[in-house]
């Protein structure tokens, strides 16, 4: 027993890196099981934080000490310093309720900024629906605020990410949306933050992007 | 992470950064009731700058001032809480301080007492009221931090998320059952400190 003991505590690896990655609030589930399965196989420690996009790159900007980055979106990720950045996972937009003609009232995320609206909005002038539908549109602080208007009855149908709803209807022309990830240029510990980005792009870790409805790319 | 480790990091960061703040709140808001010292009402516009302002741009602030190791830690935690906790004790304190009739003190010292036991037993004690009312409020308020929190000691679970940073994280989720648990559990919490504060501070009759 005391033999297994030892042999256990030798077979950790003598420095431990620790990192710490902050992480889109969508990606969250699947980052928290990501995470968990690298600590396991690498024995380095990852320390999450979850956040808006927006408010993760303004943490970044004043210094904050992170060394992974995950955004919901490229504008995001564009206002970091990064040294290494790879184009990680995608989704799709769903629309969620009433058909778009039969709506009366249809709840985006917020158009002037928030990315899940931006998308939407892009993807409806695209097919020549704004000019028509805008006189509709209920503009929600985040794309689950949007979701919720739509379950709680106060708007006929809401266009959200694919992953935020399994009874939605997917649209497959949706504009491109990307997920990038980096290595911060800033990042103290850049070695084990290189190797948990290669991770990221491992098989095991597309099986769990792709389990929580993510596109890998 | 449960719901219940969640409050009790919560409760015992909120306690110790009103134990923290509470000595150099004390100092200030007696030196303000006292004192006639230039830069005073300066000093006084700074320490109530947190209670005007929007938490996240005090969390900004901190963002950018605060060393790069403490950020995302819980002495981030701690630093928020004390910042946004700090003006209720100042100003209810030296409110108090300055209700002590000043001749008290001057008959202890005609008896011979030190200004440390003239504080002690006659300032500290006939304030003592209005004080313990100001730490309560600051106490509450460090229990509710958010804006500034999320900012300088983020989200992460086990380490820096508070009750809640954890309820604004659970309703971004969706997760709303999980954020109602949270939300039942706060006010319980909540009323518990309110009732035992009442308690402490009632005057006895």
């Amino acid at each position: 027993m005391f033999r297994l003991l030892l042999i256990a505590l030798l077979a950790l690896p003598l420095q431990a890196a620790e990192i710490t990655v902050s992480a889109a609030a969508s990606l969250s589930d699947a980052m928290t099981e990501v995470a968990h399965v690298y600590e396991a196989k690498s024995g380095d420690k990852v320390v999450l934080n979850f956040g808006a996009s927006s408010i993760l790159a303004t943490q970044i900007v004043n210094g904050a000490p992170v060394d992974v980055f995950l955004s919901a979106d490229d504008a995001q990720m564009n206002r970091v310093a990064t040294a290494i950045r790879v184009p990680l996972l995608s989704n799709k937009l769903a629309i969620v309720g009433a058909p778009l003609p039969k709506a009366r009232r249809i709840a985006i995320a917020n158009p002037e900024g928030v990315p899940a609206g931006v998308y939407a909005k892009q993807w409806l002038v695209h097919r020549g629906l704004w000019a028509s539908l805008a006189p509709k549109i209920i503009p929600a602080e985040n794309v689950r605020a949007a979701l919720a208007a739509v379950l709680n009855g106060n708007a006929d149908t809401a266009i959200v990410y694919a992953t935020d709803s399994r009874v939605g209807q997917v649209i497959e022309d949706s504009p491109s949306i990307s997920y990038p990830a980096a290595v911060l240029r800033d990042a103290k510990n850049a070695a084990a933050a290189r190797r948990f980005l290669d991770f990221l792009q491992s098989r095991d870790a597309a099986t769990i992007f792709r389990k929580y409805g993510f596109i890998v790319k | 992470m449960s719901d219940a480790s969640i409050i009790w990091f919560t409760l015992r960061m909120a306690a110790l950064a009103t134990a923290l703040l509470i000595p150099p709140a004390l100092a200030l808001g007696l030196a303000l009731a006292r004192g006639r010292w230039r830069g005073k009402s300066i000093i006084e516009t700074i320490v109530a700058l947190p209670l005007v302002m929007p938490p996240v741009a005090t969390g900004l602030i901190l963002l950018k001032l605060v060393p790069h190791s403490v950020v995302f830690t819980w002495r981030a935690v701690i630093l928020a809480m004390m910042v946004m906790a700090t003006p209720f004790v100042v100003r209810a304190s030296r409110i108090a301080f300055e209700g002590v009739p000043l001749r008290y003190e001057q008959i202890a010292r005609t008896l011979g007492a030190n200004e440390t036991r003239v504080f002690f037993t006659i300032t500290l004690p006939l304030a003592l009221r209005g004080i313990a009312g100001g730490v309560v409020l600051g106490f509450a308020r460090a229990l509710g931090e958010f804006g500034a929190t999320i900012l300088v000691a983020g989200n992460i679970p086990g380490r820096t998320t508070t009750l809640a940073v954890a309820i604004y994280d659970r309703v971004q989720l969706g997760r709303d059952a999980q954020a109602w648990d949270l939300v039942a559990a706060g006010i319980i919490v909540a009323f518990v400190a309110i009732w035992l504060s009442e308690k402490l501070t009632r005057r006895r009759a």
